[in-house]
């Protein structure tokens, strides 16, 4: 269940690079639920605040806690994709051969996957020869094939065209059907009212303010947060 | 020029003629420069590779000296090991001196540093693009070094080449620690040297062209058969 992962809870959470502060202090209870959309200008330390709850960034102060420590359970999706020197099919199949799985299943597996993304036809193709969209596809198909609890995605559409975003998008609410929690970082105001259950708006490093995504996009308490969502600039 | 031509003409002969000498010398140059590449290859690639994923303690200095070993003189290698495996050295007893393997040995000690450092350098290139990746799907370190080295491996090959272009071209260390004995240690490089001390410059030029010939196919087969060409395109 993904509720037994859940909460996870922020305590004082912060993160120094070269003595300057990106984030923190940073105080944040996740309970299970919908999708999770943390908001912000660029740079206000999305990224760093999901890599945090991944695991994958080192911090300088405070304490993270799952109430069910799995690691494996944890999957990321990076903004730029990350593709290996190997075939398409070989990308997908990466993460069950690290599982050690039978090889029977990481074929059956593999090709759903490759369907589910439109991508059979490049099972064998060098998986660099693929386009922008279809690389996040991979990348994103590469994450799930292991059926993770929880997917954090680090703005999957950003410079992708209608057509990749809408299918990402799809992907990534069948995903949550499914009952994977995503927790992703955008700065698009569109993606976020479609895809948000809940929302945390992050600015200068700092949770400006949180809470569910439909009284915060009707009645958001901060001015910074209510010009962020008419589109002007927020420093 | 004259030299050069005749030396054209030395080559030619030897490799139509199936010359039995050459036959043996190029073998022995093939077999001590092979099993010296992939002995050095099994130590450089996983060290050079380790490098690039662990950070610890005295790493930087490690690499600033394999790197400074790349430029280790081969004669004073040459002259090292034949103190070491000299019948008063600590390795006496194994009564290698003047034998292939002491060969081998100079010539592993002459290019484990010069590929260690070539794999590092795009190990290192590698690991900073996998690293988020590697670090997320939570793989262990051996898996990571499993990973690169497999991705890695065509810029390993290329690493792999330099190390045998050093050491197919080596004379000074293997000819002091292998003697350049005839049907025994005698190889291209020390055949061309000898030659060249009797004034057979034309048998020595001929010599050299076999050995640059044969330098060139084990490269290009080595490409052929890992498809660097064809596959080169991640």
């Amino acid at each position: 269940m993904v509720g037994d992962l859940f909460p996870l809870t922020l305590d004082q959470v912060s993160v120094r690079r070269r003595g300057k502060r990106v984030i923190g202090p940073v105080d944040l209870c996740v309970n299970a639920g919908g999708p999770l959309i943390v908001l912000g200008p660029n740079g206000s330390g999305k990224t760093t605040l999901l890599r945090v709850m991944h695991g994958i960034e080192r911090i300088n102060a405070g304490t993270i806690t799952w109430a069910q420590d799995s690691p494996d359970q944890h999957a990321f999706v990076f903004q730029s994709p990350i593709i290996m020197r190997r075939s398409v099919a070989d990308n997908l199949a990466y993460p069950l051969q690290l599982l050690r799985k039978p090889k029977a299943e990481i074929a059956k597996a593999t090709t759903h996957w490759l369907a589910r993304i439109g991508l059979s036809d490049f099972a064998h193709a060098p998986a660099s020869r693929l386009s922008g969209g279809e690389r996040q596809k991979l990348a994103l198909a590469r994450a799930l094939i292991r059926e993770p609890r929880v997917l954090f995605l680090d703005e999957p559409c950003a410079n992708l065209d209608g057509h990749a975003t809408r299918d990402i998008e799809a992907l990534l609410l069948e995903t949550a059907a499914g009952g994977t929690r995503l927790i992703m970082a955008t700065h698009d105001m569109g993606q976020a009212r479609r895809l948000a259950a809940n929302i945390v708006f992050m600015l200068n490093g700092t949770i400006h303010e949180t809470g569910e995504a439909e009284a915060l996009f009707t009645k958001a308490k901060t001015p910074e947060l209510r010009a962020f969502l008419r589109g002007d600039i927020v420093t | 020029m004259f030299d050069i031509l005749e030396g054209l003409k030395a080559a030619f002969w030897l490799v139509v003629t199936f010359d039995a000498a050459l036959w043996d010398i190029s073998l022995r140059s093939l077999k001590v420069t092979l099993t010296a590449l992939v002995i050095a290859s099994l130590i450089a690639m996983p060290l050079g590779t380790y490098l690039a994923v662990q950070r610890f303690r005295y790493r930087r200095f490690i690499i600033a000296f394999i790197n400074a070993l790349m430029g280790l003189p081969p004669v004073v290698v040459g002259l090292i090991v034949y103190i070491l495996l000299s019948r008063s050295g600590p390795f006496g007893v194994l009564d290698l001196l003047f034998t292939p393997t002491a060969m081998i040995i100079a010539q592993v000690v002459i290019i484990t540093p010069l590929i260690a450092s070539i794999a590092h350098q795009s190990m290192r290139e590698l690991w900073a693009e996998y690293h988020d990746l590697l670090i997320s799907l939570n793989t262990t370190k051996t898996q990571r070094i499993r990973t690169l080295i497999w991705d890695g491996r065509r810029n390993l090959l290329t690493a792999a080449l330099a190390g045998f272009g050093r050491a197919i071209g080596e004379v000074g260390a293997i000819m002091i620690v292998g003697g350049n004995i005839d049907n025994v240690t005698r190889v291209l490089t020390t055949a061309i040297a000898l030659e060249t001390g009797k004034g057979d410059f034309a048998l020595a030029l001929g010599l050299g062209f076999v050995l640059i010939g044969l330098a060139i196919i084990v490269n290009l087969a080595i490409h052929m058969l890992s498809r660097t060409e064809q596959g080169g395109r991640w």
